[in-house]
């Protein structure tokens, strides 16, 4: 009741001052038009529908921001407002707020800070989903200062007894690990820890965060491996492309390249059938090569490992995701034996009918890998055949890959198929279709002429496009067996009156010069010709204009000698450099001149030196360097992130790696938590917990027990009949029978690991971890137990401070020392605070009706007058060094006013909460300053100032002091605020270091030793140091860490050992400091809060404080 | 993987962004809208597009660009097939921001929602065939093959545990299932084992070889002729039934992207009516239901652009048509078992074949 009413002054001065940038234009705001429609103005409706007590109102805010989110328009200003809801009770807010985080945290790191506290709390929420919410959002806000927290909350969750929980903390990883990579190490051992998790919905994502993190060590997978292997099925779709990715390189490097027992096929007629041409022939040598190796070697057994992998990913081919057949494909592709190839082309022709953009991806794949197993597509030729309604792009893919499977038996039906496309209406697949028909041409001999012809016979075709890829194409297959096809190029050397497009024109000319010797009559026309209409072609024309003159000359000057003086002395003045040079460059050439006549000499040999034909070969050749279905192989280039797939190794490392003792399949949830304490899953304990999981657990594709035997074998059926087409069924005895004997091994591995994961044997484990737990020490930080502390009334006494449910259980005298719920809004605090007032520092002085300057020394000896025994002591225990003075407004930026302030570390009469501020003020201008004051602050969310009382006058030359209060809200922002006189105002700000955001606290050595106890795990930060020389000495080391911040020594009976304690002024929360050295200056500083912001940055003060 | 999604709308609207790592400028689209320039036409868009800094892979669905925008190596499918399922969600939810927010209940199975509850329990499935075709000139098949799915719609309260038989699951040929499937179970006894979804869903989709015949319902006689030297053509075309099982086909509609050169058309249909897009030069003929007595057909004249030369090329005829309660393939469900809950649930199964990708060349 109170609290709002006090909060939203506070955010209601707001307002005008963190308006950013950006169209005011947004939904259907009625403040947006109009008068109303300035800055300051802007999005007031909705701060204030924020600011109600009602969650429809809230929530109805929320939508409409998170839809201005959505459509790009800037909602940053609304961060102050938004943030503060982040605890709002209601999950529909909660969530929107969370959403609006996200996307500005970035923006306004400071106050995003605020809301961090919230998500911690919501780290140890007793429902899991709240949980994985609090770290999903943790970790998606990219503030850089809270990456300690995130990699605790992440440490915390990979051992958190929910399998979502886990899932959403290998989500976390990349995340944090894409903000500061240093964390690198740190995430590796959590990586590692998720790997060995057994359960499927975990699987995908952490095997996602070990690509993304560590793809290198290919060492943590061995163990996993089998499991992995084996979860598969179960696991989501998503993740299953993942897994099968990562599993396709790590077989790379583990087994033997399976195509080396491609001899034992040798004789096998099949054979034909798989490889093309030159695979043949390319086969066939390394077949010979390998041969002279083997005998060396022992013959190839496929490593059973290997073929569990080929085996359980199979039936992934009949997934409905076609990202999940693109990756068993290309799995298949690369790592199975060719035999066993053929079983992805039915699946990926499958994908074929799916969206275009699949189409298009499923063809660039299909087309990569018909060049290297043409054979495997064949027998769905037609399944490529082209519709018109294709989109042009799909249309040229499958034409690529037509073009690919082509060979002699097929290509009268492919050519009679291309004969429809040539026909299109659409121009750019017709060209395409004439290129397609030139490779037929070139691969496949005994097609060439008819191709020829049916090119040549284009060249009538209306449409110029289409002759003039037919002269290009024609240009190509002529240059293999030019001496018979003179009347080509005679028909070709007609067509230069009509056809305009420029390459074609230049191959008809290029063809010309170089075969002028089969149309001796008709080149030197053609070349009166192109010499008359010289200046108006185009560039590339003109070129072999000149090409044609050179060669024409050299052959028969007689007749050209004229003609090519003409076109040379064209080229001279030409506006193209390339054809001045050009005609330079061959006139000397070719004329023979007094000086030079070496080159000339050779003039000939250099024109009409025979050159090889042009190979015409596919775009899609060798694309499989790139692993397939991969964002590099789509692009032909190396993507950014692309792990190359290895070479098989030529001996295969140690099988061993992988075997995993039975007994750590079934403990996999019991370990020693990172951060060296028990880290247990506390849920086998609750009855009900335990049968749920169970049933969660249970994979559902593989049934029941009893089932999995018959099924496998039937699975493991090696390609039968149906499936790799009636031909292979055939396949040569020595393969079948090697691979039947290696199912049953598999079978009996299998068996095993059955066994191992079996319902009872887990069962088993539990009950041993249950016995296991009992002997954890008590005190021993439990992690994130608050389930067990709810169920189990053992283990409750020392169980977290936060903890909702514990909130639950009446234990006065912990609830007593317990300190609220961290919060970031003063009035929640405040309201706390009535419960627990004998906590606080001196909340009882009553305000001294206001002396008008306050010196510190007669503050100081108020406080005493005042004093309660827990103010009392800090005041004796930390030298009140104040810190030095600082500046607040310089005496030229104040026309003569100076301000300094210090932080003096005095409770502050009126209230707790806020850090007691000493402002100096001195005049030094020759005129009285009157009426000094604070005006309006423009403060951000949550903090508060209590002004100094107005001073009227303050002479030339005088100086006088002020005390004001600020509550910093337990956070390092900057309070601005004006310092007014009677005819000026100045900006000023004071921000805090994060020592001063705490007073000092009274605690015997136990009760600092319990209240550290349970502020473990997340709550406390490590930090090592190395302390200088002069640091070493106890006073130093007091002296240094009491100057950095408020806190109070605590009694320590261990040397070397240092204690300090405080509590943060807004919230009460504790802080606790130890500082252990240890001889030769190594030292380790720990500090134990809940407001773990407070904590990091405190380290890191003290640290430098330390170590300079 | 996947950093940022823009929605751009047909007039290039960027009006939905999404970043799922740190914001990235909506102008990283600008690579977007060239490359869309560039295609001329929308299906053309490359759905891989490489830019100095990101890749962007987008789809295109109900004319709406999903454009995404990726920092570093990742599988093209799996982000296209990601886009397409935000697209399945955007078909069924209408508003952007719904009433109320899906709760994320934690379910043992992750397709099924806990607590499932309905008064009438009910069981659906629909058996929809799709005839895929291409018949040449003379009218002779050059590919046939059916596509089939199987879509459910399933009501059932708690956690029913559902078998679903065929009379003859050899004929499907090539199946790829939804993941709540087992496979094993389909495996060694052909027969579809499964708790399924709340709601509508695909329960298989299947692929039956070309090597069965297929048969074609429908026969077309045509006759698309251009003379030289004249601004006209004539336009004549006639359908028939064929194969049809003894089933009405009804719902035929023929579609046809006539040649550039053509004008106008004037011709006369003997059923339904016929419309032509002199911009788009589309031709769609709503012929509606096959009646044996009396064949439906379109006749008439093709005007063409005077002076141009006669077109080469002959369009090809794209045919759609519908045969209820008949799956072509053959295919048949035997029987529905349900385990797992004690109530008896009113079951369903209804047929029906259409015409897929089915194109006729002249």
């Amino acid at each position: 009741p109170t609290a709002p009413m006090s909060a939203a002054p506070a955010y209601g001065e707001d307002k005008g001052g963190s308006a950013g940038p950006g169209e005011p234009e947004y939904g259907h705001d009625p403040a947006s038009g109009g008068i109303f429609s300035s800055d300051y103005k802007r999005h007031d409706d909705l701060k204030e529908m924020l600011d109600t007590n009602k969650d429809s109102l809230k929530l109805e805010a929320m939508k409409r921001i998170v839809a201005m989110i959505a459509r790009g328009k800037n909602a940053s200003d609304l961060f102050p407002a938004v943030v503060k809801n982040v605890a709002c009770k209601n999950i529909e807010v909660k969530k929107l707020v969370y959403v609006y985080l996200v996307r500005y945290a970035e923006e306004q790191q400071d106050l995003a800070l605020l809301s961090i506290s919230t998500f911690q709390r919501g780290l140890k929420d007793p429902n899991q989903l709240i949980r994985a919410s609090a770290l999903r959002v943790l970790s998606s806000i990219r503030v850089p200062i809270i990456v300690p927290i995130m990699m605790l909350a992440i440490k915390e969750a990979a051992s958190d007894m929910s399998p979502y929980v886990r899932k959403t903390a290998a989500h976390a990883i990349p995340k944090l690990y894409s903000l500061d990579s240093d964390q690198k190490d740190q995430l590796i051992e959590v990586i590692e820890k998720l790997l060995a998790d057994k359960t499927t919905l975990v699987a995908g994502s952490v095997v996602m965060a070990f690509e993304e993190v560590c793809p290198e060590r290919i060492d943590l997978i061995h163990k996993n491996y089998r499991k992995l292997c084996n979860l598969l099925i179960d696991v989501e779709e998503w993740g299953q492309v993942v897994i099968i990715s990562m599993l396709t390189r790590y077989a790379r490097t583990q087994f033997l390249s399976p195509t080396q027992n491609e001899s034992l096929l040798e004789e096998n007629p099949e054979k034909a059938f798989y490889g093309s041409e030159e695979d043949e022939a390319k086969g066939a040598g390394s077949e010979e090569a390998a041969a002279s190796t083997l005998p060396a070697r022992k013959p190839y057994v496929m490593d059973p490992d290997h073929r569990l992998l080929l085996r359980n990913t199979k039936p992934l081919l009949q997934s409905r995701s076609a990202a999940v057949v693109m990756a068993v494909a290309q799995l298949y592709f690369h790592l199975a034996p060719k035999a066993e190839v053929g079983v992805i082309a039915k699946a990926l022709v499958r994908l074929l009918r799916s969206h275009s953009e699949v189409q298009y991806v499923v063809l660039q794949n299909v087309a990569t890998m018909s060049i290297k197993r043409r054979g495997m597509f064949e027998p769905y030729l037609k399944s490529f055949y082209i519709r018109s309604t294709d989109p042009t792009q799909i249309k040229i893919l499958k034409l690529e890959v037509l073009t690919n499977l082509a060979n002699e038996t097929n290509i009268p039906t492919v050519l009679r198929e291309f004969q429809t496309y040539i026909r299109s209406m659409d121009k750019d697949f017709v060209a395409a279709t004439i290129q397609a028909i030139g490779r037929c041409a070139t691969n496949i001999g005994r097609v060439r002429d008819t191709c020829l012809n049916g090119l040549v016979q284009l060249l009538s075709n209306r449409d110029e496009l289409v002759v003039a890829e037919s002269v290009v194409v024609i240009k190509k297959l002529l240059q293999m067996q030019p001496a018979q096809h003179g009347e080509i190029i005679k028909h070709l050397a007609k067509l230069t009156d009509n056809i305009q497009v420029p390459m074609a024109r230049a191959s008809i000319l290029w063809l010309i010069g170089e075969y002028c010797e089969h149309v001796p009559r008709i080149a030197p026309d053609v070349l009166r010709k192109m010499a008359k209409s010289f200046t108006a072609e185009e560039d590339i024309v003109k070129l072999q204009i000149i090409n044609l003159a050179a060669k024409l000359y050299l052959t028969n000057s007689k007749q050209t000698k004229l003609l090519t003086q003409y076109v040379l002395s064209l080229a001279k003045y030409d506006q193209n450099y390339d054809i001045r040079d050009r005609a330079r460059f061959t006139r000397q050439l070719i004329v023979p001149s007094e000086q030079g006549g070496a080159l000339s000499r050779h003039a000939k040999k250099l024109f009409l030196a025979p050159k090889p034909a042009p190979v015409l070969e596919s775009s899609f050749k060798d694309r499989d360097h790139f692993q397939l279905g991969s964002l590099s192989h789509l692009l032909n280039a190396k993507a950014t992130g692309y792990q190359e797939l290895p070479d098989w190794p030529e001996e295969a490392p140690d099988p061993s790696v992988r075997n995993v003792e039975e007994e750590d399949l079934s403990l996999i949830e019991t370990h020693v938590g990172l951060l060296g304490e028990y880290t247990e899953v506390p849920e086998w304990t609750k009855c009900s917990n335990r049968e749920k999981r169970k049933e969660k657990e249970k994979p559902f594709y593989s049934d029941s027990e009893g089932e999995s035997g018959p099924t496998e074998s039937a699975d493991s059926d090696p390609e039968s009949e149906s499936e790799s087409g009636s031909k292979s069924s055939s396949d040569s005895g020595s393969e079948e029978s090697s691979s039947e004997s290696d199912n049953e091994d598999e079978d009996e591995d299998e068996e095993k690991g059955r066994g191992s994961e079996s319902e009872q044997s887990e069962e088993e484990g539990e009950k041993r971890k249950t016995k296991k737990r009992k002997k954890v020490p008590e005190g021993q930080g439990e992690g994130s137990s608050s389930d067990e502390g709810s169920d189990s009334s053992s283990g409750s006494s020392e169980s977290e401070v936060t903890s909702e449910s514990e909130e639950e259980q009446v234990e006065p005298a912990a609830r007593r020392r317990k300190t609220p719920p961290s919060s970031k809004s003063a009035p929640a605090a405040k309201e706390i605070s009535l419960l627990d007032l004998e906590d606080f520092t001196a909340p009882s002085v009553q305000p001294v009706s206001p002396p008008t300057v306050v010196s510190s020394s007669l503050a100081a000896d108020l406080e005493g007058l005042t004093l309660t025994d827990s103010a009392l002591v800090p005041s004796l225990l930390s030298p009140v060094s104040s810190v030095g003075r600082q500046e607040l407004l310089h005496r030229v930026a104040g026309e003569g006013l100076a301000v300094d302030y210090a932080f003096s570390r005095q409770p502050f009469s009126g209230d707790p909460h806020m850090v007691s501020v000493h402002i100096y003020f001195s005049n030094n201008s020759d005129n009285p300053i009157k009426g000094l004051r604070v005006g309006t602050p423009k403060l951000p969310a949550g903090i508060s100032i209590q002004e100094f009382p107005e001073i009227e006058s303050l002479a030339p030359g005088e100086s006088a002091t002020a005390v004001m209060g600020i509550n910093f809200c337990d956070s390092t922002q900057a309070a601005n605020f004006q310092l007014c006189t009677q005819n000026r105002q100045f900006y000023v700000s004071i921000q805090p270091p994060v020592g001063e955001l705490m007073a000092p606290v009274f605690m015997s050595e136990n009760e600092f030793k319990k209240e550290q106890g349970k502020l473990m795990g997340m709550n406390e930060i490590t930090e090592k140091l190395t302390l200088p020389d002069s640091c070493r000495s106890d006073h130093v080391v007091v002296q240094k860490v009491t100057a950095t911040a408020n806190l109070g020594r605590v009694p320590c009976g261990t040397a070397n050992e240092y204690r300090f304690a405080g509590r943060t002024l807004t919230s009460g929360s504790l802080v606790l400091l130890t500082l252990d050295a240890r001889p030769a200056g190594a030292a380790q500083l720990t500090v134990n809060s809940e407001k773990m912001v407070i904590g990091t940055m405190l380290v890191k003060d003290v640290t430098q404080a330390l170590t300079q | 993987m996947i950093h940022s999604l823009f929605l751009i709308n047909c007039s290039g609207d960027i009006f939905l962004e999404k970043h799922w790592k740190s914001v990235v400028s909506q102008s990283v689209c600008d690579y977007f809208f060239e490359a869309q320039e560039k295609a001329a036409d929308v299906e053309n868009v490359p759905p891989v597009i490489s830019t100095p800094h990101h890749y962007l892979i987008s789809i295109y669905r109900d004319k709406l660009f999903f454009v995404s925008v990726i920092q570093t190596e990742v599988p093209p499918l799996f982000v296209i097939e990601f886009l397409h399922r935000v697209a399945d969600t955007f078909q069924v939810g209408s508003s952007n921001v719904g009433d109320t927010l899906p709760t994320g209940q934690l379910s043992n199975i992750p397709w099924r929602r806990a607590g499932v509850k309905y008064t009438n329990n009910e069981a659906y499935f629909d058996v929809v065939e799709e005839i895929d075709a291409i018949i040449d000139k003379s009218g002779s098949t050059v590919f046939a093959e059916i596509q089939g799915v199987i879509d459910a719609c399933i009501k059932l309260s708690g956690m029913p545990d559902l078998s679903l038989s065929f009379m003859n699951p050899r004929l499907l040929d090539d199946v790829s299932f939804h993941p709540c499937i087992r496979f094993k179970r389909w495996e060694s006894e052909r027969v579809l084992s499964f708790i399924p979804p709340d709601g509508n869903f695909r329960l298989i989709s299947y692929r039956v070889s070309s090597q069965n015949l297929v048969a074609i319902p429908v026969y077309v006689k045509h006759n698309i002729s251009f003379k030289e030297n004249s601004s006209c053509g004539r336009f004549d075309i006639t359908i028939g039934p064929k194969q049809n099982m003894g089933k009405t086909i009804e719902g035929i509609t023929v579609t046809v992207h006539m040649p550039k050169v053509v004008l106008n058309m004037n011709l006369t249909p003997t059923q339904g009516s016929y419309t032509f897009d002199p911009v788009t030069k589309v031709l769609t003929w709503d012929v509606g239901k096959i009646t044996p007595q009396k064949l439906p057909s379109l006749k008439g004249l093709v005007n063409l652009q005077s002076g141009a030369p006669k077109p080469e090329e002959n369009p090809s005829l794209n045919i759609q048509f519908k045969i209820q309660q008949l799956a072509i393939s053959g295919l048949k469900v035997n029987r529905l078992d349900m385990y797992g809950e004690k109530y008896k649930p009113f079951k369903g199964v209804k047929y029906v074949t259409k015409a897929g990708k089915f194109q006729v060349r002249t």
